[in-house]
């Protein structure tokens, strides 16, 4: 009888103890940008608070899509958390893959999220991600060459001023590009670059009919003045460049204007790495003259849980911790307020010693002002502003980026390949059954 | 020479090694095959039915297909050619006579042993990088301006990058080969005056036949199927979008799975012409 | 070999042959010796060859962001348990064509090497379905069989090509004597197989090693190789050429080494039935 007891106390005992076991390993499919890497090295404070263990899978950014997409469609079941942006959240979560992220913790104030973010990463209403961090675009320049060149950049420049700055601030003896931007092939690269840039002109990619619009002469108006603004004052081969590239010439000094992601802010004025920290100014990202619609963007690169997944309540856990006002603390005080992940929550942009952050009122300023629902001068289809929240956009906007990075290559024309790309996305949307 | 016993004591030997691969082929067929019938896409939902041949048709009559062919020609031809070449004149070169040639040879045979992400990510950033990178810095120390090699010579540089790592693989079997040739032959021509073309014309070349088909088969095989090269170094952009990663683009780019595998069973067929193509001549060789 | 030489005709030829074999060597060179820079210096401008400060930091920080030891296990069993279980497989196969060739010997050997043309991406889908339904995904077991299936032709045709070269007078002879099968493989062919076994082996542990399409999409954590470890580090933000370099040396100087120590094995198998 004793024995028996004992046996079953045993029994028990190691039941309850690979249940813990269990649930006490999370595996995290994430992306290998500065942000993510910091929290890997905070994981450690987690699993000491909560006693689970972080397993991280950290990828390029494109592998990171392959990989995580191939398990979600598949329902593989291969991670628990997964890194996901404001183009995956809706549409997965309108199928049914992503664990709604509701019943969250009073202390966690999920009314604290930035609107526009929260908007972005939900469906119907449900919240599916947690942003890990948000941004939108902004223009960053250098203050002293600006100077230099005479000129003072206004707090919200068009299109026609920046071009007439980026050539007189080009010193190619000196190898002073004025201008570097995205010309990398990729939808989430050069992609969404050129992508915003269409809006400030008044383009659009879809009319409400879905039918592609690169036969409209607002395409070829940006196209051209982007190919003829980067060969004037662009660095050379800026057909392959991307946002680690182009972040890498400016912190070598090396561009006189940067218009990029406004996470950049806080590398390139981070003495560390950057040459060129203490010179570095902010501006709103242009329209074209006339245009109402400027050319920013907005992304966040968000926390998600598949469903399906064994592991929801730790997997909540994490996110909340990743995501908290506490995790911001943490890095602010380790690494100082400059380095914290921004653009996800309204209080961040409400403390007093955040807002001694040189970009931090610029940051907010062009999230702000960024509208995934009204992207364009005339009416669209879709949502988003430098993608159309629709599952076959991802493959499509790759191909037409790779024809016009064959332009800032100079393999072919503007005609060229807006033609292409009309082809092809015609091509493509019939297949799709639009 | 075998007898009926030994015969059936062969089948069963080689049963493990056929009956695996067949699996390995036929079970991924069946599956591709099937969906390439199928309106399949993960994002709207999976399986949406039969369409009959709508995904081949599609496939073949897109815009990028054809020009998808091409490139993976080029690339293919041309790697065989820098190879094939270069190898010949390599392994000439390591069978001469020389101080320290062990040491030479394993710096020859090392680009071999690099996995093809790492050595595409190499001569991406470090090499071909159009500020940073070294070939740049050697242009202007000639006072030239630096090329930016993955997109205005795109299909050289891919060409470049996996010749440099199959370079060794055909210098290391046509080093083989030559070593085996007799030397007493070659020597003969020599007193005979015959000239150093002349020899290798009519006493190197012939005698390599069997090598350079053998190396032409074996590289095909794999160079019809690079990707991280592609993947790494220009994402298909600037025409070097080979079927291979066509394919990839439709399957999980645009996560159209059926239109994807369509693309499959054409790579396979295209694959196998090139094999029959091949093996018709290494067949020829291999009974020589 | 030892063919005669004037002195002077050596010395050009060992000038030209160290020269290009430097030259083919150097990106390798570079990446090694950039992996001891700091970020400012490997973008310096003129590039430093020699004359930098070497530090190990790169090494630390690549270390500190990944645990490289269970990435490089994870390799090693997957690259070595495929090559030693397609060897397994292939041997009696091989023996066979070689020994009991019929007229469809060939046939079969090129069918063989036919599946190795089915592009891997175009099967991603069924394959990754596949294996969630057996439960395979993120195993080593489930990646050694795929890369074994995928070498498993080259290790075939290589063995079949060293059986071949192998006299059938010998096994007649022993066959007279009344060997049995298994003593004919166990003392005779074996041991005049193994030189070509041994580049078999190290030829198809390389291929293993560097197949980066199946390693990466089938694997997340428990399997996960040195293909995947590299997936993190190739365009992190702001200055990475250094740290790429000492993550690409990492997963590099393994199957360096061992090719190096090997080199002669593998140089005097590496034939696939050119020379006869």
């Amino acid at each position: 009888m004793y024995l028996k007891n004992a046996l079953r106390a045993a029994t028990a005992l190691t039941f309850v103890a690979t249940a813990a076991a269990q649930a006490q390993s999370i595996t995290i499919a994430t992306v290998n940008n500065g942000d993510m890497i910091r929290m890997q090295g905070y994981t450690d404070k987690f699993t000491e608070a909560t006693g689970i263990d972080v397993e991280w899978v950290t990828l390029e950014e494109n592998v990171l899509r392959q990989r995580v997409t191939t398990d979600i469609t598949t329902k593989g079941g291969q991670f628990d958390i997964m890194t996901i942006g404001m183009y995956e959240t809706p549409i997965w979560g309108a199928n049914g893959w992503l664990v709604p992220l509701e019943g969250l913790s009073a202390e966690y104030d999920v009314d604290d999220i930035l609107p526009a973010m929260r908007n972005g990463l939900s469906n119907d209403g449900t919240l599916y991600a947690a942003p890990f961090y948000g941004e939108s675009s902004m223009i960053m320049y250098r203050t002293d060459l600006m100077e230099k060149a005479g000129l003072e950049m206004p707090k919200a420049p068009t299109w026609q001023f920046i071009r007439e700055a980026a050539a007189a601030m080009t010193d190619r003896d000196n190898d002073i590009n004025g201008i570097c931007l995205r010309g990398k092939a990729g939808w989430g690269e050069g992609g969404a670059f050129i992508t915003v840039t269409g809006n400030s002109f008044g383009a659009r990619w879809f009319d409400e009919d879905w039918k592609p619009q690169f036969d409209q002469p607002e395409w070829n108006e940006a196209l051209t003045f982007f190919v003829e603004m980067m060969a004037e004052s662009g660095p050379a081969g800026y057909a392959t460049n991307g946002f680690n590239e182009n972040l890498s010439l400016f912190q070598q000094g090396k561009c006189g204007m940067w218009i990029d992601a406004t996470v950049a802010a806080s590398f390139v004025t981070n003495p560390n790495d950057s040459t060129v920290a203490d010179k570095v100014g902010f501006a709103l990202a242009p329209n074209s003259e006339g245009i109402d619609k400027r050319s920013n963007w907005l992304w966040a690169w968000a926390l998600a849980i598949p469903a399906g997944t064994q592991q929801e309540a730790a997997a909540k856990q994490f996110i909340e911790w990743a995501t908290s006002k506490d995790y911001i603390e943490l890095v602010a005080e380790n690494e100082g307020w400059a380095n914290v992940p921004p653009g996800a929550r309204t209080s961040l942009y409400e403390n007093p010693e955040y807002q001694k952050v040189p970009f931090a009122k610029m940051t907010l300023d062009s999230i702000l002002s960024a509208d995934p629902n009204d992207p364009t001068v005339q009416p669209v289809p879709y949502v988003g502003i430098q993608f159309a929240a629709i599952p076959e956009f991802a493959g499509i906007a790759t191909q037409v980026s790779q024809e016009f990075s064959a332009v800032y290559a100079g393999q072919q024309t503007v005609e060229e390949a807006l033609e292409k790309a009309q082809t092809f996305t015609a091509e493509e949307m019939e297949a799709a059954g639009y | 020479m075998a007898t009926q016993h030994s015969r059936s004591v062969a089948r069963l030997m080689m049963a493990p090694a056929v009956i695996l691969l067949l699996g390995w082929m036929l079970v991924p067929l069946t599956m591709t095959l099937y969906f390439s019938f199928k309106k399949y896409l993960p994002l709207r939902g999976g399986d949406l039915g039969w369409v009959g041949l709508d995904n081949y048709i599609r496939f073949v009559s897109s815009s990028s297909f054809w020009p998808a062919v091409q490139a993976t020609l080029v690339i293919v031809g041309g790697v065989l050619v820098i190879t094939v070449v270069l190898g010949i004149l390599l392994a000439m070169l390591l069978d001469q006579p020389m101080w320290g040639q062990g040491v030479v040879r394993i710096l020859v045979i090392a680009p071999f042993f690099v996995m093809p992400t790492v050595s595409a990510l190499v001569w991406k950033n470090m090499f071909m990088d159009p500020v940073n990178g070294l070939l740049a810095h050697l242009w202007r120390f000639f006072g030239a301006e630096p090329i930016s090699w993955l997109s205005e010579a795109s299909m050289t540089s891919i060409i470049m990058i996996v010749s440099w790592q199959w370079l060794p693989f055909a210098t290391l079997i046509l080093l083989t080969a030559i070593q085996s040739l007799d030397s007493e032959q070659l020597e003969a021509a020599e007193m005979d005056g015959a000239p150093p073309l002349k020899r290798f014309y009519h006493i190197i070349l012939p005698h390599l036949s069997r090598a350079i088909t053998i190396v032409i088969l074996i590289q095909t095989i794999f160079l019809l199927s690079i990707f991280a090269e592609i993947f790494v170094t220009t994402g298909g952009a600037f025409g070097t979008r080979t079927l291979t990663y066509l394919i990839f683009q439709r399957v999980l780019e645009s996560q159209n799975v059926g239109l994807g595998s369509a693309g499959g069973v054409y790579a396979i067929i295209l694959a196998n012409i090139v094999a029959i193509f091949l093996m018709r001549i290494v067949g020829k060789n291999l009974d020589a | 070999m030892a063919r005669a030489v004037t002195p002077r005709r050596k010395s050009l030829n060992t000038a030209l042959a160290w020269a290009v074999g430097l030259l083919i060597f150097f990106p390798i060179l570079w990446t090694i010796l950039t992996s001891f820079k700091t970020e400012a210096q490997a973008i310096a401008s003129p590039p430093l060859f020699l004359n930098f400060n070497w530090t190990l930091e790169n090494y630390a920080i690549v270390q500190e962001r990944s645990d490289y030891m269970r990435f490089l296990w994870n390799s090693v069993i997957i690259a070595g348990g495929s090559t030693v279980l397609g060897v397994i497989i292939a041997v009696p196969a091989a023996w066979a064509m070689a020994f009991v060739p019929s007229k469809r010997t060939k046939d079969i050997l090129l069918w063989m090497l036919s599946t190795k043309m089915l592009p891997a991406v175009g099967v991603l889908y069924p394959i990754y379905l596949l294996f969630i339904r057996l439960g395979l995904l993120d195993t080593r077991g489930g990646l050694v069989v795929v890369l074994m299936l995928i070498n498993l032709p080259i290790i075939v045709w290589m063995l079949y090509t060293y059986f071949r070269e192998i006299p059938g007078e010998i096994l007649e002879a022993a066959r007279m004597d009344g060997a049995t099968l298994k003593e004919e493989i166990l003392h005779i062919l074996t041991p005049m197989a193994v030189p070509g076994i041994a580049s078999t082996v190290l030829l198809n542990f390389i291929l293993a090693w560097n197949e980066a399409f199946w390693t990466l999409n089938l694997t997340a954590v428990d399997a996960a190789p040195l293909t995947a470890f590299i997936a993190s580090y190739s365009s992190p933000e702001g200055l990475f050429f250094a740290k790429l370099s000492a993550a690409s040396t990492m997963a590099i100087a393994p199957i360096l080494i061992l090719g190096w120590f090997s080199q002669k094995q593998l140089v005097r198998g590496l034939t696939f039935g050119a020379v006869k």
